[in-house]
């Protein structure tokens, strides 16, 4: 027992005090990758290279539209080794309320060898091309910080449960999600708890691209969970259906099954970026779940 | 068939074989030297693995279909035998007629095929013959007729939405005998499955596993994916074996190129794959703790792992290794200031981790609910062909990095923990010694890091070649068969994870043990639903 007690006292505090200071990651993290729009030249050798569809695009008459669909993206960093209008940043908190976010698209001239040049339309979505678009600034993580703080007390009494549903990942998503439960990360310091039972639970934390055979269990638990509820789509699988897509097996993205709220990127989305997007999912709650 | 490009140690066996049965056995090609195939008749396979496993020791590691229709005019099965004693692979390829789909099991000679035989009937509609228990395996028995692996079925068909019944479970009946079913949706961070315990008072009578339910058409998506692209799917086969799996794919497709990774490149993939381990080990340890209520040694094993995970990121863009795996070797080169985090890694995780097992070990409460917990017994393992770290708990003296070196890993000597005992604590005990013997590799392999590229160009892949892929995973053994098709493509990738073979240990595991303890025997083997269902 005083071994116990020592060992403790030993190693001291180890907590992040994020969202307070912003994530501590490596110099060499692959964050979201960044496209500079107005000077990217061709599409198709980082669309050929994209392992997911994440980078795509459609030539018509002579006009390209390009897009990144952050939702799809792993964070392979492919592209970027074969594009130079392509860099990886460090930013892992790329949460989004709406799917439609998460994609950005810019439409080019067409030249005929198959590359393209200038812009005809500009670059438009966010947050990928964040840095051009005139688009108002995401809220800060320390606004977000503070909304938790109003909205979790005003609705769920400081004390948000969550219960995490595997609707068919490859328990990468998992083996992070756990990493918020340790001392590191621990959600607790925000009341917020991982709970047993979806009868408990006032968030889903929702991975994979859902399989046909988990289908019926992710609607069962979501009818099991109590209104109001929250669903958070993690991962590029549960966000898009990530590299399985949909085929025989699998239905893909998890608001193809049951309406989502938040969609957090990544393959999978490490630890801070879970915390962002489960902060970014308390901020609001829909008028049709009665709040 | 030109004996000389078999290895001097498989060459015997060869030779006692093709003599064994003399002029029946079919043609063998010997495309890699510890790689050799027998196109052997159907009736003629039960026979041959029987004989290999009583007078060479060899181990039935998987059975697999492929739909050679097209090519061939049929079905193939292949038998894979691993010979660990003479570091090769005897691969039997039998025919299977379209017109008559059906093939005889083994499943009752060898028990370890029992779910992979029934695999092979769900997902190419080849008949078993003799099967002890022939229900569905991979597909839910709600799945409507189809069968997704066979050429003429789309990988996009839209089928039905499910309903009725998944699984019929066996009945147990008796007085007082009752039911407990849990899952697929389980109340911790874990993967979905199904378990039904028949359990009478506290004790489980019998255990009956519905899996699958994660089964996401993996094997067939690689049959549409350029084979550069099927390297970042081969990661998302089991997330914890992120690097290990597309290491074994890579380790395919580099065998069906003729293609070596350069020496610098096999020695970082052997870095990584031990980094996998490490943070995979660690995180066990503490989650075995936190099963019996320790939860203060998990609250360190978390703060180990995450340390791990950090460096992962450091070195590798990412904390699971993602993006490292790449054909010929590994993609991200090392600088001095990246080798000295990672040198500083394994010295700071030596006291640390010391100090954890001490904590634990120290803890007479936690392992007194360890020992004599979930054992499997030697006899059982062997029979069933468990591997890995459950194996090596159960009496079984196997490690690929041994006894099929790959990567790197004929550069060191790598000491293999095994133990009788088969409990609970037996397995972390495994994973204790590995995790001191992964952290001394990592030294020895920084010690005589060469010089030079991490990867070699691979290039164009000729169509038609089949190769077999292995990599001792932190979990156990990995493979991966692929034949290969025009255009860089795959006609066929199987992946075996070694959960797959693992499961059904659980069941005898957990016989006469309480329904509480269920848990924490789990834990001890932690096996990948994911990596199972693919």
């Amino acid at each position: 027992m005083l071994g116990i007690l020592g060992k403790s006292l030993s190693t001291g505090i180890v907590t992040t005090s994020y969202p307070a200071t912003p994530p501590d990651v490596s110099a060499h993290v692959r964050g979201r990758p960044e496209i500079d729009w107005a000077n990217w030249k061709d599409a198709r050798p980082a669309a050929a290279i994209c392992p997911t569809g994440a980078i795509a695009y459609q030539d018509a008459k002579g006009q390209r539209v390009a897009r990144l669909d952050l939702a799809q993206c792993v964070f392979c960093g492919l592209c970027a080794d074969v594009d130079p209008a392509i860099r990886m940043t460090h930013d892992c908190e790329c949460a989004a309320r709406r799917r439609a976010d998460l994609v950005a698209a810019a439409g080019y001239r067409l030249k005929p060898d198959g590359t393209h040049e200038r812009l005809t339309s500009p670059p438009a979505g966010t947050p990928a091309c964040r840095g051009e678009a005139s688009a108002a600034p995401p809220p800060s993580v320390e606004a977000l910080g503070r909304q938790i703080k109003r909205r979790a007390g005003r609705i769920f009494g400081r004390s948000l449960h969550i219960r995490e549903v595997d609707a068919g990942s490859c328990n990468g998503c998992e083996i992070e999600i756990v990493g918020l439960n340790g001392p590191v990360y621990d959600v607790e310091r925000f009341g917020i708890h991982f709970v047993a039972s979806p009868r408990h639970a006032d968030l889903l934390l929702v991975t994979g691209p859902v399989t046909r055979n988990m289908e019926l269990a992710l609607k069962k638990t979501y009818d099991a969970t109590p209104a109001p509820r929250l669903v958070l789509a993690v991962g590029a699988c549960g966000c898009s259906g990530g590299i399985f897509g949909v085929n025989y097996a699998t239905r893909g993205a998890v608001d193809t099954v049951i309406p989502v709220d938040v969609y957090i990127p990544g393959c999978p989305p490490n630890p801070y970026a879970l915390l962002h997007g489960i902060l970014t999912a308390i901020g609001r709650l829909r008028p049709e779940h009665g709040c | 068939m030109m004996l000389s490009h078999v290895s001097s140690e498989l060459r015997p066996v060869v030779e006692e074989l093709t003599r064994r049965f003399h002029g029946r056995l079919g043609t063998c090609v010997a495309p890699r030297s510890n790689e050799i195939y027998f196109h052997a008749p159907l009736d003629l396979v039960s026979g041959c693995c029987a004989h290999l496993y009583r007078n060479w020791n060899a181990r039935l590691v998987t059975v697999f279909a492929d739909d050679a229709r097209a090519e061939a005019g049929v079905f193939h099965l292949y038998y894979v035998l691993a010979l660990d004693a003479a570091h090769g692979f005897l691969i039997l390829r039998a025919p299977v007629p379209p017109e008559t789909p059906e093939f005889p099991s083994l499943a009752n000679a060898f028990p370890g095929v029992n779910w992979q035989e029934r695999e092979v009937q769900d997902l190419f509609g080849l008949k078993l013959i003799g099967h002890p228990n022939p229900r569905r395996c991979a597909l839910h028995d709600d799945w409507p007729e189809v069968y997704p692996l066979r050429k003429d079925f789309d990988l996009k068909t839209v089928l039905p939405p499910f309903q009725g019944e998944r699984h019929k479970f066996r009945k147990v009946e008796g007085e007082g005998v009752f039911q407990v079913p849990v899952g697929p949706v389980h109340a911790g961070i874990i993967e979905p499955g199904h378990f039904l315990f028949s359990v009478a008072g506290e004790p489980v009578l019998y255990l009956q596993l519905r899996l699958f339910y994660v089964h996401k058409g993996t094997e067939k998506l690689f049959e549409h994916l350029p084979i550069a692209h099927g390297v970042r799917l081969a990661e998302s086969i089991s997330g914890d074996s992120s690097f290990a799996h597309a290491t074994a794919f890579c380790h395919a497709v580099e065998r069906a190129a003729g293609v070596d990774a350069p020496p610098r490149g096999r020695v970082l993939r052997s870095v990584c794959l031990e980094l996998e381990r490490l943070h995979n080990h660690i995180a066990d340890i503490g989650a075995i703790c936190t099963d019996v209520a320790f939860v203060t040694a998990n609250m360190h094993a978390l703060r180990l792992k995450e340390k791990i995970l950090r460096v992962n990121e450091h070195l590798t863009g990412n904390r699971l290794l993602r993006g490292q795996a790449c054909l010929g070797g590994v993609r991200f080169d090392w600088d001095a200031s990246q080798l000295k985090v990672l040198a500083g890694l394994v010295a700071e995780l030596r006291p640390e981790f010391a100090a954890l097992v001490q904590l634990v070990e120290r803890s007479s409460s936690t392992l007194d609910r360890l020992q004599t917990t979930g054992i499997l017994k030697p006899g059982v393992a062997r029979d069933l062909g468990v591997v890995g770290i459950a194996g090596r708990a159960s009496g079984f003296d196997h490690d690929l990095r041994r006894d099929f070196p790959h990567a790197a890993y004929d550069q060191v000597k790598v000491k293999v923990p095994v133990y009788q005992a088969g409990d609970v604590r037996h397995r972390l005990r495994v994973r204790v010694d590995e995790v001191r013997e992964s952290l001394s590799l990592i030294e020895q392999f920084i010690a005589k890091l060469p010089g030079g590229p991490v990867h070699a160009a691979v290039g164009e892949v000729p169509a038609d070649r089949a190769a077999l892929g292995y990599v001792e995973g932190w979990r156990g053994e990995i493979f991966h068969w692929i034949r290969t098709a025009p255009d860089n493509r795959l006609a066929r990738c199987k992946i075996k994870d070694p959960s797959l073979q693992n499961w059904p240990a659980l069941s005898e595991a957990i016989l006469g043990n309480i329904v509480p303890d269920f848990p924490v025997v789990n834990k001890s083997f932690n096996l990948s639903y994911s990596g199972t269902d693919r």
